[in-house]
């Protein structure tokens, strides 16, 4: 068995207004920060996976952001992966 | 009402399931029975609702661990043979989450968490859940949520006017909810989803009837 190291970043999807990405972006500029143009919070989910190669790693991790760690409705996912 | 029983969904977090089951018996005199979320037998029970709340804490977003209980496993039968499903707040979620309903509840527009009575207008009575007479009708309920701005695509919000799957909309928006969505039906018309509390509207006492309509509603077949 191979070990995995992998991170998911799950990101609402541009079409989607974040107000909490918005009222941080006003508090960044409050703070004197400049120069500012977007700021969109999502998501980070890091796991340690086992599994028979990347590639069936790949197919757990493809079946966990699209069924659980993302709503695609709303959200997009991707990830990166390590082997330990 | 003979024996007609509705199953009130609890799971850690519920917070609503009480208010139901009391408008449900105290109200309508509709028998109710808890279903704890573990629990995959529906065999004794002719409706469900899903009651408000925090289910498993909100974690990840709302309603998205309810789903995988084995109660939601058991709910696909129950919706396919044409019992009524009713989603109230954090069940609406769930049934979004789910995909029993189409669509997505997101963080309110102005981040608020919101407590108010709101008024609504009666789109549709697809389904039966309420009373559409020849006017526009209106009706006031309670909403209390900070995830309850509905979204959805383009595609998704033509296919639910075209089949009339949108019951109510928000008379003054309150959350920035697309098309001022604040309830819809599946297509057959045996699931609605809401953000508003009906289960709170259901004596004068308290401030108002409205709800009565749609938790009556339960026991059509």
């Amino acid at each position: 068995m191979d070990q995995f190291s992998v991170k998911v970043f799950v990101r609402l999807r541009p079409s989607v207004l974040d107000p909490a990405g918005e009222a941080t972006k006003s508090a960044s500029i409050k703070l004197g920060a400049e120069g500012i143009k977007s700021l969109r919070i999502g998501k980070m989910i890091e796991l340690k996976i086992e599994g028979n190669g990347e590639t069936e790693v790949r197919e757990k991790i493809d079946l966990l952001c699209d069924r659980l760690f993302a709503n695609t409705v709303i959200e997009d996912y991707e990830y990166s992966l390590e082997k330990l | 009402m003979d024996n007609f029983t509705v199953g009130v969904v609890v799971f850690p977090g519920s917070n609503c399931d009480r208010d139901v089951s009391w408008a449900l018996e105290g109200c309508l005199d509709i028998r109710t029975k808890y279903l704890w979320h573990e629990s995959s037998d529906l065999s004794d029970v002719d409706a469900i609702v899903l009651p408000g709340g925090f289910s498993y804490g909100d974690y990840l977003r709302c309603g998205a661990i309810a789903r995988f209980s084995p109660l939601i496993n058991a709910l696909d039968e129950f919706v396919k043979s044409g019992k009524r499903v009713l989603g109230i707040c954090n069940g609406f979620q769930i049934l979004t989450e789910s995909g029993f309903l189409p669509g997505a509840l997101v963080a309110n527009k102005n981040l608020n968490f919101i407590c108010d009575d709101v008024e609504l207008d009666i789109v549709s009575s697809k389904g039966g859940w309420f009373n559409n007479g020849d006017e526009k009708q209106t009706i006031k309920l309670p909403i209390a949520h900070g995830e309850g701005r509905y979204h959805c695509d383009s595609d998704t919000l033509k296919r639910l006017l075209d089949n009339e799957l949108i019951t109510l909309r928000y008379k003054n928006n309150p959350n920035g909810s697309s098309f001022d969505i604040a309830g819809i039906t599946n297509e057959k018309g045996n699931v609605l989803g809401l953000m508003p509390h009906p289960e709170r509207a259901c004596d004068e006492t308290i401030g108002g009837t409205d709800g009565l309509y749609t938790l009556k509603s339960l026991i059509l077949k």
